[in-house]
């Protein structure tokens, strides 16, 4: 009589009809013999950046700034921001702006006359009020910069 | 309590998900092309109204395209695939019971939601837009069908903006009335030219009509339609709507393929692309059938098309023995001496790979198992580092029959090299 050996898969060699019988674990699970690990009972799942860095999949998106009028709030030309489009933008966040059909990212303000306001946060580069006329939306909120050193 | 359903929709959906990342195409016409820039298969609002048809030759239309502005892309199924999800993802918050129907339709169960159906299914509209991105136009109905008349009325409607309930509504006879019988889901257009015929114009004059005849003339399909149109619901929730009975991977060259390599290459691309979709749906396959075809449409060229089918025993879910039963069936099926216009690999006689029946006499679970976390590797690697990182050499390096896609927008949501930009100047 001829069986086939009905292994875990860990035995690739084994897997041929071999002459004798022999018994099978038919059950497909693998029993490791040994010591059990002291560390088992402290398993945990490892530190993931995502749930640092993304609170709500659905709504979170990765754009690439090109620029350094934002280089004093730590953000670079080059850099990975992490935005969140569900979150409502309130004045002092950072923000992606589209202005007339272009991105930008700022802080937002608003002056004393109630006007949209778009901050740089760099010394050489000056406020941009918007104008009630411009084509603009607020796309979404800034909410990490992802900076490589 | 009875069902509320409600047929949530997104509004010229590919068209859509191209202006999430181009605020510039906000108020533009923008048209989709289907798969190697043939045919158009997406309009947006302004592109519909410039008279352009769906379907319509990408070639033919060209000069109109470019005299009136209109932003041409071909299709980039990674991003639509993308916001496709995060849009069912959102509308999974808004409902216990959601099924998602296609890349951009999903029906949900909306009985009972505190502060009414129709503020909840504005909420919901205002959330999806906000999150994704992506206009949604939602239906309200007390069956399948009513919610899918509801939704067509929502989005031709200015004044309902995006949500109509016909459940609610003070004339629902108007409605049904505005509707052609052409275009009630799941009336096809053999049926439609019938009724039209026999009088029956709009969807009010369907719902009024004798059941017997219905039944009769359009079988049980058309008397469910029937009485959805009445109010009964007859297409409840599917029980167990999961599995698939076949999954299939096929598409045109992007140009014609003479070559028997080249042909290999592209089945075997077909063949390690299905799989992964088996594998995905936890299921195993116990039949292969491959198919080739020419352009049947291209007229004086000689035409052949053939396909053929192969049994794997036991079921597989392993890449390399779906590709070894796929390209020796190809070996049989292609012939010299024609231009092929596209080709596919077909799996059939899906189980679930958990609680399949195992039998004595196959050969060794073992194997499977050791198949199974192979398999479980690749596809890990490929989903991790990006699609084909690792992938089989019959399937080709150059693949210069591949996809025409001249005109795709970046990958905005998968690539890193291909990430919107945004300006800090």
């Amino acid at each position: 009589m001829m069986l086939f050996f009905a292994g875990c898969g860990l035995a690739p060699k084994a897997t041929r009809p071999i002459r004798e019988p022999v018994l099978c674990n038919l059950v497909g699970s693998c029993v490791a013999a040994g010591f059990p690990s002291p560390a088992d009972d402290y398993m945990e799942r490892p530190l993931d950046l995502n749930e640092h860095l993304v609170q709500r999949p659905e709504s979170t998106y990765f754009v690439r700034v090109t620029g350094d009028s934002m280089i004093e709030a730590g953000i670079h030309d080059g850099d990975l921001l992490v935005v969140d489009r569900s979150r409502t933008p309130v004045a002092g966040d950072v923000v992606i702006a589209c202005v007339d059909g272009e991105f930008l990212v700022k802080r937002l303000a608003r002056s004393a006359e109630g006007q949209v306001v778009l901050l740089p946060e760099n010394s050489g580069y000056a406020p941009l009020a918007v104008p009630p006329e411009a084509d603009f939306s607020l796309w979404g909120v800034a909410v990490h910069v992802i900076h490589s050193l | 309590m009875a069902s509320l359903f409600a047929l949530v929709d997104c509004n010229s959906f590919y068209a859509s998900c191209e202006r999430v990342f181009r605020p510039d195409l906000q108020s533009r016409p923008v048209v989709v092309l289907s798969n190697n820039d043939g045919c158009i298969i997406a309009r947006s609002a302004e592109a519909k109204a410039l008279g352009i048809p769906m379907g319509a030759p990408y070639f033919k239309h060209r000069n109109m395209l470019r005299r009136n502005g209109v932003a041409v892309f071909s299709s980039n199924y990674a991003l639509y695939g993308d916001l496709s999800a995060r849009v069912m993802n959102v509308l999974g918050r808004f409902s216990p019971r959601m099924e998602v129907y296609s890349i951009d339709e999903a029906f949900l169960e909306l009985s009972g939601m505190p502060g009414g159906a129709e503020r909840h299914a504005r909420r919901l509209r205002a959330t999806v837009l906000r999150w994704t991105g992506i206009p949604v136009s939602v239906g309200l109905g007390s069956t399948r069908t009513l919610a899918k008349i509801a939704n067509r009325f929502a989005k031709q409607q200015e004044r309902c903006r995006g949500v109509f309930d016909l459940d609610n509504s003070l004339r629902p006879e108007l409605v049904l009335n505005s509707m052609p019988v052409r275009d009630i889901w799941g009336i096809g257009r053999r049926h439609a030219r019938r009724l039209e015929a026999h009088g029956v114009h709009t969807a009010l004059d369907f719902r009024n009509m004798d059941r017997n005849w219905v039944k009769r003339r359009m079988g049980v399909t058309g008397l469910h339609t029937l009485l959805e149109l009445r109010g009964i619901s007859c297409f409840g929730w599917e029980r167990n709507p999961g599995m698939r009975k076949s999954i299939l991977s096929s598409r045109s060259f992007g140009r014609p393929v003479e070559c028997f390599a080249q042909m290999r290459e592209a089945v075997a691309c077909h063949a390690e692309r299905v799989a992964e979709k088996l594998r995905r749906q936890g299921s195993v396959a116990s039949g292969v059938t491959v198919f080739v075809e020419t352009n049947r449409f291209a007229p004086g060229l000689p035409q052949y098309a053939n396909s053929g089918f192969a049994a794997v025993h036991p079921a597989t879910l392993h890449t390399p023995t779906v590709l070894g039963a796929a390209l020796s069936l190809l070996e049989r099926l292609f012939r010299e001496g024609y231009q092929y216009k596209k080709c596919g690999v077909m799996l059939s006689g899906l189980e679930q790979e958990q609680g399949r029946w195992l039998s004595l006499l196959d050969p060794v679970p073992g194997d499977h198992c050791e198949q199974s976390r192979l398999m479980r590797a690749v596809d890990g690697i490929n989903e991790r580092w990006g699609r084909d990182t690792v992938r089989f050499a019959a399937s080709g390096l150059e693949r210069v029959w591949t996809m025409r896609q001249d005109m795709r927008s970046p990958r905005y949501t998968s690539a890193w090299a291909e990430l919107p930009v945004v300006r800090a100047g």
